[in-house]
């Protein structure tokens, strides 16, 4: 079976201010979802606490809410999660709430309702923790990105590394967008996601440069932008089949994986889908509108004849 | 003819039967377990054979017995066996072992001998506590300074050197001593120097007078919240072998400057474990006062001046010195001794400090009773819910002096249940700082499963579906990238087997997304080769060129992945650093499988022909 029988030859470079407008129109959505609605930042980030119990029948939210309110815990967030039987209480940051009896305490209250109730779990976050994860979480997004756009520098042009950067940035906004848009509970687990985005997004964009600098060593005759061009097309089939099978195994995830990774598979699978996009589409094109030449990548062959790698 | 190296063939073959030999362990099961371990003390081959005797007396027959890292597990074909174990062994030897239920792998005794064993499990999967505290690092400085203060003063007092007065400046980490002459200043400065030999002052003027100055270096700060964490965790690990808990592993670790992290597996009271290991308790010795008739200072209400009033643990008025003769954090070590001359006591020793200050009061009291006081702080809501610190302080111990001794003496006269708990209190009085615990983690048994279940789902309808995939579209090199993915998976479980990695539930996903990462390769490689034979390419060097030209892409690509593992592994913590090791390792055997392990299996498969028509590719 093969869904590529022939090359496609997709003018990629001519219609790039199209895929711009498009990335930008993401970004700034995604921007603007994040200032408008915030993020549901999970407790990692905020501190407090998530209790999770488990109810033998779905058991009435309301009566779960007045019942903890008479028992004093005050701005108990209570909802389903997963099932309607598992229920989880969040409560903010309370620096002398003892933590080690709030789940008891809870299960206790839940217990009056329905005594089948089964504590699943209790999560306690610092306010400090929350906030210095947070920090940590900043800081392992921009160290991902600078030690990448190292190796990128030192694999190939500038021209094409910073391209890279600027692409690969593109989705872990795309990403944050959508969890200001479901307002799914952004987690350490989503910082996890996304930097694997980027390591994997990144992937797709090295193998059409890799094609790149290939062809245009090969190929001196044809135009810079038509290099990007063939190169593009000729990966696509590989692109978009990686894609498809990491996106169906990704699913998987999302699918059978449970409620404590649903987060984490939808940041990969929204990662997934927006870095497949800007590889294709935004990459390679700002490289070709930061002033990438064929000379550029033919220099390197000069100073560094032997770049053939290793075999396998 | 294709060529390929012999030995990079026999490579892959090596490389991969080691993997499966590693990953076999993985293949037997969980039973119901017991653990058993000594407080403070490993247990021995004797005690093995003792308690296999005790069992076999009952009829109850362990399926699998075997000693590791000084704790004896009892592996049982079912739970009332494990149960009924358990209640036999506590009844033969009353508070000899620590007993906790925990699971064991059926992993035969050969195999865990030459060091196979299988996945551990993470807390999210397996089901336990995970406690951060953080060590209050100021506050051990701040006792340090507190003490040379006192020291400083006792000093003095004890030379006969009047002076004006002694000040502690935390903020500065600077204690000053006031005197009001230079007479005394160079009388005091002796006395202080006498005793404190190795100190750095310095002489300064405040207001005109003399003053003697003790500023602690950068370093000696470092070296006292080093060393605030450091007993920490000592203590820590220490209240976490104690019987009350039963904890099958646990892990106590350093985790950045201030803080400790514990995980507890298989524990489910995190409100239990807390209340043992949070007591910030202290301990003092003191001498008792017996001169004065402490019922009579209860019923008039006055105490005599120079003691204290306290209570025992039974509620019995006690009188006690007002002058601490050692504190706790100058004791290094308690520990109980069933049988000695003198019966059940309790070893104690002190640090070199401690030492002086015990060998000079016991030499001046022999015959006079001293007394253990227990200080525990809490902090708790009150009835009106407003926190309050709350110190009960308690004397868990009185003894009289038998003789003159310094930095290890005993005490005797306890009963064995006694003496096994205050063993455990002065040790647990032994806090260096204040410890508040800033994150916990509690994981109930079921959510355990649970995840196991989804994540094991997961992985098989995730790795069924790339399988399926690649078998339909790319034919038999399809199925010999299905073959390189098993044996990715089985390398993967074999290298986190070896290492001893904790495998999570993001661990899992991982696993998932490392398959997807192979097959990657794989496309990149067979894409590579239509791509060569669409362009009219034999397929022999199709196959040739598209395994070298691939290599390149495989390799940049990959490397920018496990970038992000790194950071992720140096930034996370817990079940996300399980993600990020095993991402990691993934992403080296998938480069593995999918490059040579495909390219043997390919030069298999078409090597040996002569002539190959055409690829199914």
């Amino acid at each position: 079976m093969e869904f590529f029988h022939k090359v496609t030859r997709f003018p990629f470079m001519n219609t790039r201010k199209v895929w711009y407008g498009l990335s930008a129109l993401l970004i700034i959505t995604s921007i603007g979802l994040v200032l408008l609605r915030g993020l549901n930042l999970g407790i990692d980030f905020t501190g407090g606490v998530v209790v999770e119990t488990d109810f033998p029948q779905a058991p009435n939210l309301e009566s779960l809410r007045t019942a903890l309110a008479k028992a004093g815990v005050e701005n108990a967030q209570v909802q389903a999660f997963g099932s309607s039987r598992d229920i989880l209480v969040r409560l903010p940051p309370d620096p002398n709430a003892k933590g080690d009896q709030i789940g008891a305490h809870i299960l206790e209250v839940f217990g009056a309702v329905d005594p089948g109730v089964k504590l699943l779990s209790t999560e306690v976050v610092g306010p400090q923790v929350g906030q210095e994860l947070f920090v940590k979480g900043g800081w392992a997004l921009f160290a991902t990105l600078v030690l990448i756009l190292i190796y990128v520098l030192f694999r190939f042009t500038p021209k094409l590394a910073v391209g890279a950067i600027l692409a690969v940035l593109h989705d872990p906004i795309c990403v944050i967008g959508f969890f200001a848009l479901a307002q799914m509970t952004f987690d350490l687990t989503a910082i996890a996601a996304i930097l694997a985005v980027i390591g994997y997004s990144l992937n797709d964009t090295v193998i059409v440069f890799d094609r790149i600098r290939e062809r245009a060593r090969t190929a001196r005759k044809i135009s810079i932008s038509q290099v990007i061009d063939e190169s593009i097309n000729q990966t696509l089939s590989r692109t978009l089949m990686t894609k498809l099978v990491t996106l169906l195994v990704v699913l998987a995830l999302l699918f059978f994986g449970g409620e404590t990774l649903h987060a984490f598979s939808a940041a990969l699978v929204i990662g997934i889908l927006a870095g497949t996009y800007s590889s294709i589409y935004i990459s390679s094109a700002l490289a070709l509108d930061l002033g990438l030449r064929t000379d550029d990548l033919l220099e390197r062959k000069l100073t560094k004849p032997e770049e053939v790698d290793g075999l396998p | 003819m294709i060529s390929y190296p012999r030995w990079k063939i026999a490579l892959v073959a090596i490389v991969l039967a080691i993997g499966i030999f590693l990953a076999v362990p993985n293949l037997f099961g969980e039973e119901d377990a017991l653990q058993l371990a000594r407080d403070r003390a490993a247990v021995i081959d004797a005690d093995r054979t003792a308690v296999e005797q005790i069992l076999k007396d009952k009829g109850v027959t362990p399926s699998g017995v075997f000693l590791e890292q000084g704790r004896l597990t009892l592996r049982f074909k079912s739970k009332q066996d494990q149960l009924k174990a358990r209640d036999l062994i506590a009844e033969a030897r009353p508070g000899q072992f620590t007993i906790a239920l925990s699971k064991s792998s059926r992993v035969p005794e050969w195999m865990r001998s030459v060091g196979l064993s299988p996945l551990k499990l993470g807390l999210d999967l397996r089901g336990g506590v995970y406690l951060v505290y953080q060590v209050d690092v100021q506050g051990a400085v701040k006792q340090l300074l507190d003490r040379h203060e006192q020291d400083f003063r006792a000093s003095l007092r004890n030379a006969r050197v009047t002076y004006q007065d002694v000040l502690v400046d935390y903020p500065t980490y600077r204690v000053r001593v006031l005197f009001r002459d230079s007479d005394s200043f160079t009388k005091g400065r002796a006395a202080i120097l006498a005793d404190n030999r190795n100190m750095n002052l310095s002489d300064v003027t405040v207001d005109g007078a003399p003053a003697l100055q003790l500023v602690l270096t950068p370093q000696e700060i470092k070296e006292r919240q080093d060393y605030a964490v450091q007993q920490n965790i000592v203590i820590l690990r220490n209240r976490l072998n104690s019987p009350e808990l039963a904890v099958s592993e646990p892990q106590v670790a350093r985790q950045g400057v201030d803080r400790i992290a514990i995980q507890l597996p298989g524990l489910q009271n995190s409100a239990e474990v807390k209340k043992i290991l949070g007591k910030t308790a202290t301990l003092e010795f003191r001498m008792v006062d017996e001169t004065n008739n402490p019922l009579e200072a209860v019923g008039t209400g006055r105490v005599p001046l120079g003691s204290k009033l306290y209570y025992t643990r039974d509620k019995q008025p006690v009188l006690l010195k007002r002058e601490v003769v050692v504190t706790g954090d100058q004791l290094t070590d308690a520990s109980f001794q069933p049988n000695t001359q003198d019966g059940a006591a309790v070893s104690v020793s002190l640090d070199s400090r401690g030492a002086n200050k015990m060998l000079e009061n016991t030499r001046q009291n022999v015959g006079h009773m001293m007394a253990v006081v227990f200080i525990d702080r809490s902090r708790e809501k009150n009835a009106a819910g407003v926190v309050v610190d709350r110190t009960t302080e308690e004397v868990i111990n009185r003894a009289t002096i038998r003789g003159v001794f310094s930095n290890n003496f005993q005490i005797t006269g306890v009963n064995p249940i006694e003496g096994r708990e205050l063993a455990l209190l002065l040790r647990a009085g032994g806090l260096a700082a204040p410890l508040s615990a800033v994150e916990e983690r509690a994981i109930g048994p079921t959510l355990g499963e649970k995840n196991i279940k989804q994540g094991v789902n997961a992985m098989v309808f995730g790795m069924l579906a790339a399988f399926i995939f690649m078998a339909v579209y790319y034919k038999v090199f399809g199925l010999i990238a299905d073959v390189t993915l098993a044996a990715n998976v089985i390398l993967l479980t074999a290298l986190l087997s070896m290492l001893g990695a904790a495998l999570t539930l993001p661990g899992i996903a991982a696993v998932v997304l490392t398959v997807g990462m192979a097959v990657d390769a794989n496309i990149l490689i067979y894409e590579r080769i239509r791509e060569e034979l669409r362009i009219g390419v034999s397929p022999r060097a199709a196959i040739t060129a598209g395994f070298e030209r691939a290599f390149s892409a495989i390799f940049d690509s990959n490397v920018t992945a496990f970038i992000a593992g790194l950071v992720l592994w140096l930034f996370g913590a817990g079940a996300v650093r399980g993600f990020a090791v095993v991402l990691m390792l993934g992403i080296l055997t998938s480069m593995f499988t999918a490059v040579m392990g495909s390219r043997a299996l390919v030069q298999i498969i078409y090597g040996g022909k002569r002539k190959v028509d055409r690829l199914s590719i």
